[in-house]
């Protein structure tokens, strides 16, 4: 066998691995501070406090030292999107990696420094001590080609053992300027000449514009210029509230064909549509019968992110070139598709983030900055702010997609499941920016040179899209796991939290419910004995143990309790969740119990506020969230058509971590969507024998499920 | 047209049309963008100011129907140096994730204890009615309140 001449460059750590030099993480500098440049961004998960305990921890500096530079293609390491709960695995663990290499090297030179080895070297917020005294600081040691080299992976970071800010619960970095109303986010960035602008979107996504009389809206006080490029519309005013009129009255100046050919509006369309079918999983003979049959179908509808604050960027043009600030999850991957659609060099682009309001997926954060780059060009030199108003948010964001699962099971003459299916619907759960052989910008489909979408997908298994969760993680001894993708949908979709994983994992939990029914077996011993996972067990064990879980407790009549339990794309989060429901004139979740391990924890308070807020927001997804639309477009346009859950509505939160300082960390910001979902379920049935197999649970579904 | 605004205790004058809603007076012509803007139909809470003693939202509040009033922004709840309790009570909790909906908060809260110094969960709750979160941070908002209020009695 051939030698190869060269070993290949080892495999680095999370995103090290495409970002080697170790100064593209972190500069230390002679001030006594030291600057970090991640690649991965904040979008109110509270990452950057992690990422920052992450690298003192291994630098051994006072957190306080360190200073974050927003992520910008100018000069930060291409991290991909920050999606997927991956930004402890990737952004983390480069920084851990490249602070322990950068340490390791600041050590080299003090040795020399001392004129000591090694092993004499002790370090305090960053000074360097030898044991036979003298003493010197990284800021001394630190000159700018100290960092400028590729990272070995021949330094070890340190054990959990020796972690000393990694696993405490630092208070958020980020948070003192947001509850003082500072001017922190890209809706709030002023710029000296800002112009506001305003999109005037179609009636609908098959819509196009037929003709426009911009004169009377050119004539608006304030309108600085109206931007007509095919379908796509929108105004440029000195004042934001000229804008707004503005766009309102360009609005009304058009004349759009109508396209009103969208279906009803019920999942179960996709059952009607040619499908890629694919095989994801079979154990054992998927033919095997048992001495009982079962089959379920659960749904669920088109959903959206509905950020509180409506997307935002500002852009400026200067001798053809543009400057933009957004809040995308992906500033590379936006890069890309703004030159294709610019048809311009990606050098010619400067993409900077700056934070914006809750993202929990892709939301309009990318389309908003491509609408502020077509108006910006249009008054050159002249920066534009463009927020898009609620009714365009909710009207033109990407929505998650509504989905169908089928599940059969046999079980054995002891209640055992001997056989599972589980076969879903979808369309894709990822159109972001990025994708191949297109351009993923709403207005680049609007352009008079339009440039067509690229090819709607899933990433890939084992965390999947669509398919994402629909491999159970109990182990039964024979299944089959079938994905059907129908890539053209009516309404755009793309990635909102937990992507299919919402679906899949309500229905397998209710489904179960229903089999532990069947078996005449208590919900909780009912999983645990189909699992083999210790730390699955641990977190069922767990929350019924919180929630003083009584085998085969039954409901009332009004009041009943359902447990759940998945793990976020079978490799992240472990989450077992108990709700308790009252049932009225409408549902109400009282209280929410959930046991969550993600490995280690780098900030326990951290992940228990993502596990909290994930809870209730599934608890309002579950119980009244659904985009509407007629013919021709989205009818859901304000938060009266949508929905969510309200102050007075929120349940009890009683949550617990299992830290495991030795395993390594995962995510945690999107492993409550389907648990949630599904205890909810299960605890309605729990109170009144009715099962709700389709989201959301209204009233409607309730009445009619009762008297199925 | 002109206006002049009391605006956290100031006067101020301000150019614009009638009907422009405060919203945007408050953040573009006096800088004051700790009111946010999240849907304009006064539905979600985000843009709440307190108007002479009451929480009242301001992104379809004309600015004409401002003038002759108090209006206080988030931006008077405290300063850097001295944070309001309420302000200390949300970083105490770790009360919220994005944080935009925080400002509409802290006003809608500031309003209920200024009259109410010691209410219930459901007075809370109550007066949280008009605000929006779509993290999921309430169990959180809601204890950071009753710590402030706590902290408030004692002072």
């Amino acid at each position: 066998m051939a030698q190869a001449k060269e070993a290949a460059p080892r495999k680095l750590p999370g995103s090290l691995e495409t970002n080697r030099r170790l100064d593209r993480w972190i500069t230390i500098n002679a001030d006594g501070t030291v600057t970090v440049t991640p690649g991965k961004v904040e979008i109110g998960q509270g990452i950057l406090t992690a990422l920052v305990q992450m690298t003192a921890e291994e630098l051994d500096i006072d957190v306080s030292r360190i200073r974050l530079v927003p992520a910008t293609t100018a000069v930060s390491p291409n991290e991909g999107i920050t999606s997927g709960s991956r930004s402890i695995q990737e952004g983390g663990l480069a920084l851990r990696h490249a602070a322990a290499e950068a340490r390791g090297l600041l050590l080299e030179r003090a040795a020399k420094k001392l004129g000591v080895t090694l092993e004499q070297l002790t370090v305090k917020d960053g000074v360097v001590s030898a044991r036979s005294g003298g003493s010197v600081s990284y800021w001394e040691l630190a000159t700018p080609d100290l960092l400028a080299r590729e990272a070995t992976f021949d330094v070890v970071a340190k054990g959990h053992e020796e972690h000393e800010v990694v696993g405490t619960s630092l208070a958020r970095v980020d948070l003192p300027p947001k509850v003082m109303g500072k001017p922190v986010y890209v809706q709030d960035m002023v710029l000296p000449g800002m112009l506001h602008g305003r999109v005037a979107r179609p009636p609908g996504p098959r819509a196009r514009l037929k003709s426009l009389d911009a004169k009377e809206v050119e004539a608006m006080p304030g309108v600085v210029a109206v931007v007509r490029d095919g379908s796509f519309l929108g105004v440029v005013a000195e004042r934001e509230d000229q804008a707004i009129r503005a766009a309102r009255r360009l609005a009304r100046s058009a004349q759009w064909t109508q396209g009103a050919d969208l279906p009803a509006n019920d999942p179960r369309h996709l059952l009607t549509l040619k499908a890629e079918t694919e095989v994801i999983s079979e154990k054992g003979d998927p033919a095997t019968a048992g001495a009982r049959q079962f089959t379920a179908e659960y749904t669920k509808p088109y959903i959206a992110h509905a950020s509180l604050a409506p997307s935002c960027s500002v852009a400026q043009w200067e001798g053809g070139k543009v400057r933009v600030w957004t809040h995308s999850q992906g500033i590379f991957p936006l890069r890309g598709d703004m030159a294709q659609a610019l048809n311009m060099p990606e050098a010619d682009i400067v993409i900077t983030h700056a934070e914006g309001a809750g993202c929990y997926g892709h939301n309009a954060a990318d389309d908003v900055t491509m609408d502020a780059v077509l108006l910006a060009r249009a008054v050159p030199g002249k920066p534009v702010r463009l927020q898009w108003m609620r009714e365009d948010e909710f009207g033109w964001e990407p929505f998650s997609s509504p989905m169908v699962v089928r599940l059969n099971a046999s079980l054995d003459d002891k209640g055992n499941i001997v056989n599972w299916g589980h076969e879903l619907w979808s369309h894709a759960h990822s159109t972001r920016p990025g994708g191949k052989g297109g351009v993923n910008l709403l207005a680049a489909w609007h352009l008079e040179k339009p440039v067509p979408a690229a090819k709607p997908g899933n990433p890939p298994l084992p965390g999947g899209g669509s398919h994402r969760n629909a491999i159970p993680l109990y182990d039964f001894p024979n299944q089959k796991v079938t994905n059907n993708l129908i890539r053209e949908s009516p309404l755009r979709t793309s990635a909102l939290r937990a992507l299919g994983g919402f679906a899949n994992a309500f229905a397998i939990e209710g489904f179960m419910d229903e089999l532990a029914e069947a078996a005449g077996a208590d919900p909780v011993e009912y999983r645990l004995r189909h699992l083999k996972d210790p730390r699955a067990k641990a977190v069922i064990e767990k929350v019924a143990q919180m929630a003083k879980w009584k085998a085969n407790e039954k409901g009332d009549g009004e009041r009943g309790r359902g447990v759940a339990f998945a793990r976020y794309k079978n490799l992240a989060a472990y989450l077992a969740v108990i709700a308790e429901v009252e049932v009225g004139e409408v549902v109400r979740v009282t209280k929410l119990w959930g046991a969550v391990d993600v490995g280690q924890a780098i900030n326990p308070d951290g992940v228990l506020n993502q596990i909290e807020g994930g809870m209730i927001q599934s608890a309002s997804m579950a119980l009244k969230e659904r985009i509407d639309f007629d013919k021709t477009g989205v009818t859901t346009l304000n938060w009266e058509d949508y929905p969510i859950l309200k102050f007075g509505e929120v349940p009890e939160l009683e949550v617990a971590l299992i830290n495991r300082p030795e395993a390594p960390p995962v995510g945690a910001g999107e492993g409550t969507q389907g648990p949630v979902a599904a205890a909810i379920a299960n605890a309605i049935y729990n109170a009144l024998g009715a099962r709700l197999r389709d989201m959301p649970f209204t009233r409607d579904r309730i009445v009619a499920a009762l008297s199925a | 047209m002109s206006f002049e605004l009391q605006v956290n205790g100031k006067a101020r004058t301000v150019d614009a049309e009638a009907e422009t809603p405060l919203l945007y007076v408050l953040r573009n012509d006096l800088g004051l963008a700790g009111t946010r803007y999240g849907c304009g139909l006064g539905q979600c809470g985000a843009c709440t100011v307190i108007i002479d003693g009451k929480a009242v939202q301001s992104c379809d509040l004309p600015v004409s129907a401002a003038v002759g009033k108090n209006i206080t922004t988030v931006e008077a709840l405290g300063t850097d140096q001295a944070l309001h309790p309420l302000q200390q009570a949300f970083i105490a909790e770790q009360a919220a994730q994005c944080g935009y909906c925080a400002s509409g908060i802290l006003m809608s809260v500031k309003a209920l204890l200024d009259v109410n110094p010691d209410p219930d969960d459901a007075a809370i709750r109550a007066a949280l009615d008009g605000n929006l979160c779509r993290c999921g941070t309430h169990s959180r908002i809601l204890r950071a309140i009753k710590r402030a209020a706590k902290e408030m009695r004692k002072a």
